[in-house]
């Protein structure tokens, strides 16, 4: 039971924590809402009109190509964590890997999906 | 003592000079994502794109060579994460089969409907790489890892004529359908790993009395769920939803691959999880009983009623995949090489009506429906022949290898004392024998209306209409061969 106590804390910790950001902000800040402060901004979309609109396409194939490179760290890291014992091997193997990513991003650049317009 | 202890532990998990990572196993998949990628270096040289087709053949021969060296060597690797066996492998070259016919189907299709882009051929063949890990590992996770890289590409894959509406509906359906499946898959495998500590399924038959004393609600859960999200694949009833609009909306050549690949990737996971894996759990018959009758009742009798082609045949693949759930019923090696035996017959005769299907509807104007058909047999003798060569298979009509399909799962059922599911069964089939016979009644016996250009003729075509007629009648008459391949193609315990 007990290590699902330290999880119990953690939520607690975790949740004590933004709570008490919250509360801190609000001591501290300036209190002066005006009605361009209060729109949404996101994305650098232009806070005109509703916020129910369409989005353009690039954030989606942007936001996966940026996930493939996230990942490709998330790989990244416990290697370099273990790479002294691991060798030559894993190095090879990890340069294929990440040849193959690098392969993928050549490949988008090519079909023109970096470019805005 | 104790950080030498985890020490110790630590140097044992990274041993990489064991015989543990064997790149032996996974030759013929590598061989087929080596493809998948110089087909899309054709996106720097765009001449080389005619190239792509012949690349991908390459590939699969390659691949093809590679598994059948497997053939007979049991061998596990990859901390245990890999597992080739016979059955596995005969899975393997069953996929690469039906990706060769499925490219050659759909070269010439993707030019006339303008759609011919390299990329397919990438997609395809990393898909067919998905399956093959499917079917050749006994860890949970793998199987996990193996649909997910078989599904992506079939997203695309449906949606891929990009100006027509319905291929797009196709994508984003199967696409969110396929999510869902896939979300039901994961719960149910983080169920039995919560039950049994392990995603390997041998652990879990090793350890099985001890799981099923102390945590059976969990493990009986998690199997519910994993038989959904499989049940989905193969297009078993109630989890077909999808099944109609996605093959109707997904360009012909693609439906051809859906109808079989998936279908049988998706046999081949479910035979090992619960013919292997949780052999032992009790009530697993009479579901599967349930799904049977269901699958079948269900697809032949909405079949019945379609007024277009694609569309019955995507019923009619409901129903087929009833037929093969009597096996995973009945359980034993008979039922398990009688499966495997049936999805080879019908990759050859579904394959086969589905290349007569496209090359009629590379004329233009056509969209499948079963008017389109009619004065076939004046204006096309051969082609509506076999046509109907195929259409007899389907219906399970002797000599074909249709027939021999059923009657060896039907057999092992009766072997096994299933009457009552085998009279449902036979009787399923005389039901399809009316919309089946229906194509060829369109096409033999209806005069022809309006104005189509002659069917077009290609090459490549041809060659699957050859080995599928060959596969289709051939099988029929002398099965000795693949009979044997398919009762040989067992689960090692390894």
């Amino acid at each position: 039971m007990s290590e699902y106590l330290a999880v119990l804390i953690f939520i607690f910790v975790g949740a004590g924590m933004v709570l008490f950001t919250f509360f801190l902000a609000r001591i501290l800040r300036p209190h002066n809402p005006y009605p361009e402060k209060n729109v949404n901004y996101e994305c650098a979309e232009l806070p005109i009109g509703s916020s129910w609109i369409k989005f353009h396409n690039r954030y989606y194939i942007f936001a996966l190509i940026f996930v493939i490179f996230d990942v490709e760290a998330v790989f990244l890291f416990p290697w370099a964590v273990a790479f002294g014992q691991l060798g030559l091997y894993a190095l090879v193997e990890m340069v294929i890997f990440i040849f193959i990513l690098l392969f993928g991003l050549l490949y988008a650049w090519k079909k023109g999906v970096l470019k805005w317009a | 003592m104790g950080d030498e202890v985890v020490a110790l532990e630590y140097e044992k998990m990274i041993d990489f000079t064991s015989a543990s990572i064997n790149f032996e196993l996974i030759y013929s998949e590598i061989s087929l994502l080596v493809a998948a990628f110089l087909i899309l270096l054709t996106a720097f040289q765009r001449h080389l794109a005619r190239l792509a087709p012949l690349v991908a053949l390459v590939g699969i021969a390659v691949s093809f060579y590679f598994a059948l060296q497997q053939w007979g060597n049991q061998m596990s690797g990859f901390f245990g994460m890999i597992t080739c066996d016979d059955f596995g492998t005969a899975f393997k070259l069953l996929f690469l089969v039906v990706a060769a016919l499925t490219l050659l189907i759909a070269h010439r299709f993707l030019i006339v409907k303008r759609i011919g882009s390299p990329e397919f051929y990438a997609l395809l063949l990393v898909s067919t790489m998905g399956m093959m890990v499917m079917a050749n590992t006994t860890d949970l996770l793998v199987m996990f890892l193996g649909l997910e890289i078989m599904s992506v590409p079939l997203y695309v894959m449906a949606g891929y004529a990009r100006r027509s509406l319905a291929s797009n509906e196709a994508g984003i359906k199967y696409f969110i359908m396929g999510a869902f499946a896939s979300a039901f898959l994961l719960l149910g495998i983080a169920f039995v790993f919560g039950a049994s500590g392990t995603t390997d399924l041998r652990q879990i038959v090793a350890d099985y009395s001890f799981i099923v004393s102390n945590f059976q609600n969990y493990l009986y859960a998690g199997a519910a769920l994993i038989l959904i999200g499989f049940g989905f694949k193969i297009a078993a009833v109630p989890f077909h939803a999808w099944v109609p609009d996605v093959y109707q909306g997904a360009p012909t050549p693609v439906t051809a691959f859906f109808s079989v690949g998936p279908k049988a990737a998706g046999f081949a996971v479910m035979l090992r999880v619960f013919l292997f894996g949780f052999e032992q759990m009790g009530m697993l018959t009479e579901l599967f009983w349930v799904l049977a009758v269901l699958t079948m009742t269900v697809g032949n009798v909405l079949a019945l009623r379609q007024d277009n082609v694609k569309r019955m045949l995507a019923y009619s693949s409901i129903a087929h995949a009833g037929y093969i759930l009597v096996a995973l019923c009945v359980g034993g090696n008979d039922a398990i090489s009688a499966a495997v035996f049936y999805l080879l017959a019908y990759a050859m005769f579904n394959l086969g009506a589905f290349a007569v299907i496209v090359l009629l509807e590379t004329r233009s104007g056509c969209k499948s429906d079963f008017s389109e058909l009619s004065g076939l047999s004046s204006s096309a003798p051969y082609l509506s022949a076999v046509l109907a060569l195929f259409m007899f298979a389907l219906a399970g009509f002797p000599p074909t290898v249709g027939f021999l399909g059923k009657f060896y799962i039907f057999s092992a059922a009766i072997k096994s004392g299933y009457i009552l599911l085998t009279v449902i069964g036979v009787m399923n089939s005389f039901l399809s024998v009316y919309y089946y016979l229906r194509i060829v009644k369109t096409s033999y016996f209806e005069k022809f209306e309006g104005t189509f250009a002659p069917a077009p003729y290609s090459p490549a075509i041809m060659v699957v209409l050859f080995i599928t007629v060959i596969g289709t009648l051939g099988l029929g008459f002398f099965p000795d061969r693949v009979l044997e391949f398919s009762q040989s193609a067992l689960f090692a315990f390894l």
